[in-house]
């Protein structure tokens, strides 16, 4: 027996092409949107691997430092060195913010850290670590930023050092690492305007500028100016204790709030990227619908054109199955061709996306399942107008 | 290959479309016999029964009453007396349409040997077939060619060829010539009293065409649901050899 489906197809072909060309786009589409949710997790993962950190300490009854904004006295991580089971722990800084690149600016995550310890910059890919306490930076390859470029945070020049790849925020948002004082300054860091404002209220102010106390005007603008908060703690513990059994002290000593790793992923994945996921998979689900009606539309045309065919095939003999058959197949067929357009699509297109696009061979597999099982669907119209033609009508009135 | 011995008989047939006062009796008493390698006319007016009587000859209605043989079988005796009527049709029946609704997507050899392929042949068995007939059929040149790629005349010869593919014993021929002009028409008719010769079948042709009804020796009128035999003129023999 030869395939008539195969054979259908052939003498279509460019019908059939275009069609499942159309239908690939829409696939392609779909297997991005399903790229774009997973890179989002693996973002995610990729900060909290970054940081180095096994406890998150910040402040009390807060989500942050990722997902609500936290702020701690930056001495607290002084006593958060002195529980039991730490082995080391750093104060750091996070801020979204735009940075300057010449005339534009690249959004960016500006991260405080100290060097050598949790929070500072992994891996380079390029340049060197920061030597200097002051006004360098290492920056993510993604901010476009080159080794000896010059950047340009608040009202201060940095000098970019190193690169640094796949250090990324929560937002997808590439990296820029400076050390913590720079940070502390540069996050609460009033421009030149709003301090000359400041001073003269604070001048005006009999309360502050008393004749009879000299200095106090002074330290007060001083304090105004400087800052000594950051948004958390990283804390690495000890090889081979439980974090839950280090966190729980902080907590209950320090008035602190302390996620582990596993904690701080269902903030990032359950929560802070659970709308975007949302959003994601109603995507997905128009998407399917538009694909199945498009499917289901190709196809029933293509079987209401052959209705006659189909009624000299069953008047000569040809089975209702091999008559469905043949239908479910072109479907399945142009599911396939489909599918193969849309893989490529979306893997030729993933590295031009802004954000972080993560195609799993799992996920190409599980849509190659949908696919098919909405290219089958879709036949089913088709099929049941097959069926229903009567092979009498082959014979004339 | 064994030719078939016994052609078709068809005693006291009746059908009626629906029930009780809307009920058309649209066949009323039909009886015909046609041996093998005999091409008959059936003619009437519009509303006689013709395309009725195909139909319960083509197994694809239910006829009310009486009996119909197929070869050396009864297939019908108040009923049906074979479980499956699709088998009959591809197996037993050969079709030719008033066109020649070849399936726009095979080949001319697949057209034809799609019924043997349909029977469970081998596809190299069913191919082979359908070269030896289109080789009768003066079409073997085309063999590889689209059926669109063809003309009206070379189509209805694949399709003559494709009611032939699996040596039914009977073939039915509806309006075969009504698009075709009177040298064709006639070609045709010649194509068909060749092969039902060549190959034992009998043939029903219905027809409304003056331009063919002399060629038959024998023609049934159809009116109102009844059959009359009368002898034809014959002429089929005689006609000069023509091209379709
Ligand atoms: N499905 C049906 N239901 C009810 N009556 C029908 C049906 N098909 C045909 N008839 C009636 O049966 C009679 C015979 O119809 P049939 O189609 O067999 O005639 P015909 O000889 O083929 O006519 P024509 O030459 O016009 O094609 C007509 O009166 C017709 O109206
Ligand atoms: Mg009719």
């Amino acid at each position: 027996m030869i395939s008539l489906a195969g054979r259908d197809i052939l003498h279509a072909w460019s019908r059939f092409v275009l069609t499942g060309m159309g239908l690939g786009l829409l696939i392609g589409v779909t297997l991005s949107m399903a790229g774009i949710y997973r890179g989002m997790v693996d973002d995610a993962g990729a900060l909290l691997d970054n940081s180095g950190a096994d406890l998150w300490v910040v402040q009390k009854d807060t989500q942050g430092p990722y997902a609500e904004s936290s702020s701690l006295r930056d001495d607290v991580v002084h006593s958060v060195r002195g529980m039991p089971g730490v082995a080391r722990a750093a104060n750091v800084t996070y801020f979204t913010m735009q940075v300057a690149r010449g005339a534009l600016d690249v959004r960016a995550m500006v991260v405080g850290f100290e060097p050598g310890l949790p929070g500072a910059p992994g891996a380079l890919v390029a340049g060197r670590r920061i030597t200097r306490s002051h006004y360098e930076a290492v920056a993510d390859v993604k901010t476009g930023f080159a080794v000896g470029d010059t950047l340009r945070i608040r009202r201060h020049d940095y000098t970019v050092v190193g690169l640094t790849r796949r250090t990324v925020s929560s937002g997808g948002d590439p990296m820029v690492f400076i050390p913590l004082k720079d940070a502390q300054e540069a996050q609460f860091l009033k421009d030149n305007d709003a301090i000359v404002n400041e001073r003269a209220r604070s001048a005006a102010n009999p309360a502050f500028n008393r004749p009879g106390i000299p200095g106090l005007l002074d330290a007060i603008t001083d304090s105004q100016s400087s800052n000594h908060n950051v948004n958390a703690v990283l804390v690495q513990i000890a090889p081979g204790l439980d974090a839950e059994a280090v966190a729980e002290p902080i907590r209950r000593w320090k008035h602190l709030t302390v996620f582990t790793r596993a904690q701080m992923e269902e903030i990032l994945v359950a929560k802070l990227i659970a709308t975007s996921a949302r959003q994601i998979g109603m995507f997905l689900v128009i998407l399917a619908v538009v694909s199945a009606a498009i499917v289901a539309f190709i196809i029933y045309t293509m079987t209401l054109g052959k209705i006659r065919e189909i009624a000299v095939l069953k008047l000569i003999g040809t089975r209702n199955r091999t008559i469905a058959g043949m239908i479910l197949q072109q479907a399945l067929g142009l599911g396939l061709i489909g599918f193969m357009v849309g893989k490529t699509a979306a893997t030729l297109w993933a590295p031009i996306f802004p954000k972080y696009v993560l195609l799993l061979p799992g996920d190409a597999l599980r849509g190659f399942v949908v696919v098919m099982a909405i290219c089958a669907l879709a036949s089913l119209m088709a099929i049941r107008a097959a069926l229903k033609v009567d092979p009498a009508a082959a014979i004339g009135g | 290959m064994t030719h078939p011995t016994h052609g078709i008989r068809i005693e006291g047939l009746r059908k009626r479309y629906g029930e009780g006062d809307t009920a058309v009796d649209a066949l009323k008493d039909v009886n015909m016999q046609v041996a093998p390698g005999e091409v008959v006319g059936l003619i009437g007016p519009s509303g006689s029964g013709k395309s009725t009587l195909l139909k319960c000859l083509g197994a694809v209605i239910e006829p009310t009453a009486g009996r119909m043989i197929l070869g050396e079988q009864t297939i019908y005796d108040n009923g049906w007396t074979l479980p499956d009527l699709r088998a009959l049709r591809r197996d037993r029946i050969g079709f030719v349409f008033q066109a020649p609704y070849l399936i726009p997507f095979l080949n001319v050899t697949d057209n034809v040997a799609l019924l043997p392929m349909l029977a469970g042949q081998k596809n190299a068995v069913a191919r082979a077939r359908a070269r030896e007939l289109l080789a009768a059929l003066d079409v073997a040149h085309r063999a590889e060619a689209q059926p669109s790629e063809l003309s009206g005349g070379e189509q209805q010869r694949v399709a003559i060829a494709r009611a032939l593919a699996n040596q039914p014993p009977v073939i039915l021929a509806d309006e075969p010539t009504a698009p075709l002009d009177s040298e064709r028409a006639l070609a045709v008719m010649r194509i068909l009293n060749q092969m039902a010769a060549q190959y034992r079948t009998a043939i029903i042709v219905v027809t409304h065409d003056e331009k063919i009804i002399p060629t038959f020796r024998r023609i049934y009128h159809i009116r109102d649901g009844k059959t009359h035999e009368e002898a034809g003129e014959g002429r089929a023999i005689d006609l000069a050899p023509a091209h379709a």
